[in-house]
């Protein structure tokens, strides 16, 4: 009975969808309010029915009902309720009703909190809303229904992939699809621009609380996984350059890119054209993504099944979507007004700069990413496009850009002065070649790449900071002074200082790991002593365990520093009876923000492989990201990106208290 | 991220070499080298049976004297092009080495172009000079500013 409601459920969301796509554009094209209001009520009550869809999916996995198909092949009655839970979208039906029901959301919100926007743009936006997830809707209806019965129900579920029963099952695909699925609302109101012939820089102001918010979420989820994989695969890697992880960087870089572009569109009304074509690229990458993940044209954990109906369906939306928006900007983009001159050298130069390598970034990851996929249906040829293709490619984008970085807050709209923002980088400068020096002669003789690419990182960050004191007036004034200033700058002036230095943090991770990473590979018997960067870790002993659906084999390493004793580490390997696999689950002993990390390998004749690294500052990888997300919610919380939409300047004046 | 091989330990301690300068080109060149079995892993990450004999592959090679060039070369004879994760630069990768370095110089030129054109074009509308209107308009903003600043 539930699954059948749950079925019902999402076959009226897919009405209510269709009813969004369709009557809201009829109202606009007839200037009739009632019909355009239409679209508020019907995403909202599409919520309501995608949400009871999926919360009737989370109750059959709860309740282990395995007359249900996706229940069965997914579940196990023994399998922990969070794993439960998580296990609803850790497959292929259910995780394509997570997404539809996050485009149900965003759509909800769009209704709920629109008010402000002009009546016919929320119409057309919702609308496009409405196309997008009809199609989707269809797809799960018709390929993908976690709702099928069997016909004679098992008494036990076959399991979930052990590698996904794991705390970041919760966190990472629901984060990610806040993500992509979020940029689908840029791209609804850039196909909405579109249609009605019209944008300005109140559109701008609208998209882009929307595109930061996609940005913050994905920016976390990418980072989440990331982690994820370095603590649960077992050999302490944390960037494959796999496709699938490719698909969820190219439409971080494009959104990056739309962000920056976004910011110029609302503040000097200028990009317009280039801003709505990111908008739609952005979601487009998006769903490329959820095809090369979803199709199973890349067999991987991700592609949960490999079903050609559903890549084609897939694929058939993609081109729809894609193409669609693309004629549509082709036809209608011209009809765009252009405005807002500028110098070359200024803040929208910078920003236009940040753009050509950030796009250009996002062009060879997809060109590295479909490549392969392309020769080899087009001649036949098969060749691979793995980690050294990317790092050599991507990094020489990436210097560059990072250079710049400090110099684009510095600039002045329209007209920037280069030699200014310079010295008021000096010290940023000199910090960073302090930095040179210190690391150079502190691994002398070791790389000599890696000293510079923390000076540049720690420019980036200096960098930062100097736009901080800068703008503040630190030094000039006062400190107290200083201080008050600082706090009353906007909190977008803050966001992008902590955004901009996150970058600069991930980076000094990222070449630390690379470089100074020290592993040791060996057997050891109980009591044997393994010696890694100055720690002993000392094999106690080695016990088996009984989990809850798993059998577990514990090695037990006391760890100690210059003799003194700091901890016990427990790295285990666990398999999986249901699902015959084996899961390693690595132990981390975290300093500072370096890390010990033991995996375990295989046993043989009472001797176990043991894998230990010493990752120095590896954890600044992931805080980067953390405090680009930070400066992104900063940024967010900008009364000014609250307001909405530009308020006459009176009205605006008055709402100001009088000192 | 999360990849078809089961549970990866790589390279295990049997399989290390007393040398540690031919050890770490045998590392090295593992890195680049894909398990042909597995989703986009390389050699040095796979535990497939299949990437530990071409781990030792590679180490037999090395302890016989070859080359770096030369290990590479035996194992595209062997397995063909697929198993190097760096595509070499030949006339059907043309395109993928190109496209990045083209993205940016091709994006870089048409933003030259188009920036001369739009100047000449707007020089009427130099951005450093206003128009009348445009400075009147000024005056008034900066009039209605001014209150505010004191304060």
């Amino acid at each position: 009975m539930i699954a059948e409601a749950g079925h019902y459920a999402l076959v009226l969301a897919l009405g209510l969808a269709l009813i969004q796509s369709t009557v809201p554009l009829l109202g606009a094209r007839w200037g009739d309010h009632a019909l355009m209001n239409v679209a508020r009520s019907s995403a909202l009550a599409q919520l309501l029915f995608v949400a009871a869809s999926f919360a009737l999916l989370t109750m059959l996995h709860v309740m282990s009902d395995f007359s249900v198909v996706n229940v069965f092949e997914n579940s196990h009655s023994m399998k922990p309720l969070l794993y439960k839970i998580t296990g609803v979208w850790g497959n292929h039906e259910g995780s394509m009703l997570l997404w539809v029901f996050i485009l149900a959301l965003f759509g909800g919100l769009v209704a709920a909190f629109g008010n402000n926007l002009p009546l016919s743009l929320r119409a057309h936006v919702l609308a496009v809303q409405g196309w997008i997830a009809s199609a989707f809707y269809l797809f799960i209806l018709l390929t993908s229904n976690p709702f099928l019965r069997i016909a004679s129900p098992p008494i036990e579920g076959r399991d979930l992939n052990p590698v996904l029963q794991d705390i970041g099952l919760a966190v990472h695909p629901p984060m990610l699809y806040l993500g992509y699925v979020g940029f689908s609302i840029s791209f609804s109101f850039a196909v909405a621009a579109l249609i009605e012939g019209r944008i300005d820089a109140a559109w701008a102001r609208w998209v882009r609380p929307w595109t930061l918010m996609a940005w913050i979420f994905l920016t976390l989820g990418i980072a989440m996984g990331s982690y994820w994989a370095y603590y649960e695969l077992g050999w302490g890697g944390w960037w494959f350059w796999d496709p699938v992880e490719n698909a969820s960087l190219m439409p971080w870089l494009a959104g990056t890119a739309l962000l920056h572009s976004a910011v110029v569109m609302e503040k000097r009304n200028a990009l317009k054209v280039w801003t709505i074509l990111l908008s739609i690229l952005t979601f487009s990458l998006s769903l490329l993504g959820t095809f090369l993940v979803r199709s199973g044209v890349l067999t991987s954990v991700h592609a949960f099944a490999n079903d050609p109906a559903r890549g084609v369906f897939i694929l058939l939306i993609l081109c729809l979507f894609i193409g669609g928006s693309l004629s549509l900007y082709a036809w209608r983009a011209s009809a765009l007004k252009q405005g807002g001159l500028f110098a070359p050298i200024s803040r929208e130069g910078a920003l236009v700069l940040n753009n050509l390598f950030l796009v250009s970034a996002c062009a060879t990851v997809f060109i590295g990413t479909l490549y392969p996929l392309a020769l080899e249906v087009l001649t036949g040829d098969k060749i691979s496009v793995g980690a050294p293709f990317f790092n050599l490619t991507f990094g020489p984008l990436f210097v560059p850009l990072m250079f710049a970085m400090p110099f684009g807050p510095l600039l002045a709209w329209k007209r920037g002065d280069l030699l200014g923002a310079a010295q008021r980088l000096t010290a940023a400068g000199i910090v960073a070649l302090v930095a040179i020096a210190v690391v150079w002669a502190w691994t002398y003789g070791g790389s000599t790449f890696a000293p510079l690419a923390i000076g540049l990182a720690v420019f980036v960050i200096a960098g930062a900071l100097c736009d901080l004191a800068e703008r503040a007036g630190l030094f000039r004034t006062a400190l107290p002074v200083a201080l008050r200033r600082a706090r009353g700058l906007p909190r977008a002036t803050w966001g992008t200082a902590f955004a901009h230095a996150g970058v600069g943090v991930a980076l000094i991770g990222i070449v630390c790991e690379t470089t100074w990473n020290t592993e040791y590979i060996g057997s050891m018997m109980p009591s044997d002593v393994a010696k890694v960067a100055g720690y002993q870790l000392r094999l106690d002993d080695v016990t088996q365990r009984q989990g809850p659906n798993f059998r577990e084999m514990i090695a037990q390493f006391t760890v100690s520093l210059d003799g003194e004793k700091l901890r016990v580490m427990t790295p285990s390997k666990r398999s999986f009876t249901t699902r015959e696999a084996s899961t390693t689950e690595a132990a981390l002993l975290t300093r500072g923000a370096s890390q010990l990390y033991v995996s375990l390998g295989e046993t043989s004749a009472g001797a176990i492989a043991v894998r230990i690294y010493h990752k120095p500052l590896v954890l600044l990888i992931w805080w980067g990201p953390v405090l680009m997300a930070f400066g992104g919610l900063l940024s967010l919380s900008d009364r000014r990106l609250r307001v909405g939409a530009p308020k006459p300047a009176k009205a605006a004046r008055a709402l100001q208290p009088a000192e | 991220m999360m990849i078809g091989c089961p549970a990866a330990h790589a390279v295990q301690p049997d399989e290390v070499m007393a040398d540690r300068a031919k050890e770490a080109r045998a590392r090295d060149l593992s890195r680049e080298l894909r398990c042909m079995v597995c989703q986009n892993q390389s050699i040095d990450d796979s535990d497939a049976p299949l990437a530990r004999d071409l781990r030792l592959l590679v180490r037999e090679r090395i302890a016989g004297g070859d080359s770096d060039s030369q290990v590479i070369d035996f194992l595209v004879a062997r397995y063909g092009e697929f198993v190097l994760l760096k595509p070499r630069f030949t006339l059907h990768t043309l395109l993928l080495w190109l496209l990045p370095p083209l993205a940016l110089i091709g994006g870089g030129l048409t933003l030259w172009f188009y920036s001369r054109r739009r100047s000449k074009a707007g020089s009427a509308t130099d951005p450093s000079h206003l128009t009348e209107e445009e400075e009147a308009r000024l005056e008034r903003l900066l009039a209605a500013e001014t209150p505010d600043k004191q304060t």
